[in-house]
């Protein structure tokens, strides 16, 4: 019997290892291999010490990531809590509102952002209407942050939500009984019990902010590089594979460091409750 | 036995008009039906059937019966590397000039067979022998044209001649700049009187310094976008295409364009039949199909740039003939050049030098990148952001220590 259940574990697991070892391993690889050789395929460490010039760049995607990540917590965490303590029907419109803008392409919702921030759009037209002068927005890093959480928040909201779902209510009644006031039931059983939410979602803000390139380029007007703009101009652009693939490695370790640490502070909290 | 002979005549002449199959290579077209054919080419670069013109592909495949399956790519360098890096295969691309003659030393494309594309008589012999193609043998002219300086009238009161008035600081955020190095580097050439096919390192260091002196008063660096900003009046100045010009001002009167003294480049765009084709006899036949005269005619009404085809300029029908932005008469003097292949390192410090344009912030100009810019400021706070989650973490474990005991 249980030899058997083994087999079904295996059978059911395989497609998906077949798969992140083709699509997912594999690349990784090839990322490494591009990294350490050059144009004509010999080893070399000359993509690596081209890096230097870069670290303005990656130094800035990182930053931007970071606030991008905290304000979609700050924004998303809230929202995530009155959502789950709604009505049930309540949960599934205000879901379903969440989902929305993602049934239309992330690229068109970015695109129309660039004519919503101009000059001459339509925020900086009731401004001027209104007598307040126009402001420039778009082509800041301001417009790009606020690109970033526009689109990543819903990445944030779904697993705040579904934790907060599931949080026993009768928890949050233990505590007050027991004398806590609202701030220490917020902090001491709430904010601790939601953490797995607030793990996932950083992990899933942060990893597509610090890496995104279409924002940057027309929410920013492509004047500051974002280091995912630096890649792809690697790829399309100057067909330089080799420096494309080690931008592209060491962001990775940056990111994986970056989910390290964040994951400490989650961990700990857990612990914590435990 | 007269009358089945008219019949036979008459049903020769209707299938002939019907399926308008042409005399030359009948046989060949016919024996293509049910293929497919793999086109890769420009965005917005043919008529597509939108606002009441001729759809050019779904016209093919009614014609011959052959699929045709359609690409998009932005620019040249995109193009060349989804080629390069493989696991694509066209039958048909439409790179331009120096494209070309990079993709034929690097022996990326084939030899078209002539003898299928009898429509080639009708291109402008100015367009033929040129030399990213000396001796006619790897594409056929699809469109040419020049690039441009577009200005909005209201916003630039006095008419510019030259391409300074991107770097002039009475527009300062009201510049837009083109976003691939090749052309604005062809810029920064043209002002400092270099040839734009220069190898010279010293010269790509100089239009470098050029494009950052430039950068602080740049807008933003656009491709397609450019349509937006300059057909809203969301900016003064942009550098561009004239064929694309033309489909702005239809939208927006006030926009102007003007050939820079100081040259502009000229291009080719042509069509190709890359190695590794899998149909390279209806990419011959789909060449010859698009110039035809009354095909080329709808493109070169859609597209707006100058058709290369003796078949179209002549036409009485075309109403873009003799167009002062698109067929400048010669007496206008302007000064064009052609871009070349450059040698590979040339093109590695163009994009070095190009990021380094992207990542320039000005001296100690937070201000203009909206204070967040500068590397300081940003290796400051994230190391203020990481001492403070350290010392959490240290907190942390002090109090979990002291709850231990």
């Amino acid at each position: 019997m249980k030899k058997r259940s083994a087999l079904a574990h295996k059978m059911a697991v395989s497609p998906y290892m077949l798969w992140s070892a083709l699509f997912i391993v594999a690349p990784m690889f090839f990322v490494v291999y591009y990294s350490f050789t050059s144009a004509d395929g010999g080893f070399t460490l000359g993509n690596m010490t081209q890096l230097g010039k870069y670290t303005d760049t990656f130094l800035r995607s990182i930053w931007f990531g970071f606030l991008a990540t905290f304000l979609c917590l700050l924004i998303a965490y809230p929202l995530a809590y009155a959502i789950a303590k709604s009505s049930a029907n309540v949960q599934r419109t205000m879901v379903a509102l969440v989902m929305l803008p993602m049934w239309m392409n992330f690229l068109i919702r970015t695109y129309s952002w660039m004519t919503i921030l101009q000059n001459t759009g339509v925020i900086n037209n009731i401004l001027d209407a209104l007598g307040f002068g126009r402001v420039k927005m778009l082509n800041t890093p301001g417009a790009v942050i606020l690109g970033m959480v526009y689109n990543f928040l819903p990445f944030m909201i779904l697993p705040l939500y579904s934790v907060l779902a599931k949080l026993d209510p009768s928890v949050v009644e233990a505590a007050q009984d027991l004398g806590g006031n609202s701030l220490t039931v917020l902090s001491k059983v709430i904010l601790p019990l939601s953490m797995p939410g607030i793990a996932s979602g950083l992990t899933m803000v942060f990893v597509p902010s610090v890496s995104t390139f279409y924002i940057s380029q027309k929410l920013g007007g492509g004047s500051f590089d974002l280091i995912g703009d630096v890649i792809e101009r690697q790829f399309q652009q100057s067909y330089n594979y080799n420096l494309g693939a080690a931008i592209s490695l060491v962001l990775m370790v940056l990111i994986l460091l970056c989910m390290a640490f964040l994951n400490r502070f989650t961990s700990g909290e857990e612990e914590m409750v435990v | 036995m007269k009358r089945a002979a008219a019949v036979v005549v008459l049903l020769a002449c209707l299938s002939a008009f019907v399926f308008q199959v042409p005399a030359f290579g009948a046989l060949n077209a016919e024996s293509l039906r049910g293929t497919e054919l793999f086109v890769y080419n420009w965005g917005e670069y043919i008529s597509d059937g939108s606002e009441g013109s001729l759809d050019v592909n779904k016209a093919f495949e009614e014609k011959y019966g052959i699929k045709v399956v359609y690409d998009t790519f932005d620019n040249n360098e995109v193009m060349y590397t989804k080629l390069k890096g493989g696991g694509v295969s066209y039958d048909v691309v439409i790179p331009s000039d120096y494209m070309i003659e990079r993709m034929v030393s690097e022996n990326m494309l084939q030899t078209i067979d002539f003898a299928n594309v009898p429509n080639y008589k009708y291109i402008d012999a100015k367009y033929k022998n040129l030399p990213f193609d000396p001796n006619n043998e790897y594409s056929v002219p699809y469109n040419v044209g020049t690039i441009g300086l577009i200005y909005n009238t209201k916003k630039v009161a006095v008419a510019p001649d030259s391409w300074d008035a991107l770097w002039n600081p009475d527009y300062a955020g009201q510049i837009l700049m083109i976003n691939n190095p090749r052309d604005a580097f062809a810029i920064a050439h043209a002002i400092l009187g270099i040839d734009c096919n220069t190898t010279d390192k010293a010269d790509w260091e100089a239009g470098a310094q050029k494009l950052k002196e430039q950068k602080a008063l740049v807008q933003s660096y656009v491709n397609d976008e450019v349509y937006n900003k300059m057909e809203s009046g969301e900016a003064a100045l942009a550098p561009y295409y004239v064929g694309d010009f033309l489909t702005m001002r239809a939208n927006n009167p006030d926009l102007a364009f003007v050939f820079p003294k100081e040259g502009v480049n000229f291009f080719v765009d042509s069509m190709c039949i890359p190695q590794g084709a899998k149909n390279k006899a209806a990419a011959e036949l789909y060449i010859n199909f698009l110039l035809e005269p009354d095909i080329a005619l709808a493109n070169a009404e859609y597209i707006c740039y100058a058709s290369p085809n003796t078949a179209v300029t002549s036409n009485p029908d075309y109403s873009l003939a003799g167009n002062e932005y698109i067929y400048p008469p010669d007496s206008a003097g302007i000064k064009t050049s052609i871009y070349r292949n450059l040698p590979q390192d040339t093109l590695n410090l163009m994009s070095s030098l190009w990021d380094d344009v992207k990542n320039y912030s000005g001296e100690a100009d937070g201000e203009s990148k909206g204070g967040l810019g500068s590397g300081a400021q940003t290796a400051i706070a994230l190391s203020a952001v990481a001492a403070a989650a350290a010392a959490y973490l240290v907190f942390r474990a002090v109090r979990k220590k002291k709850r231990e005991v």
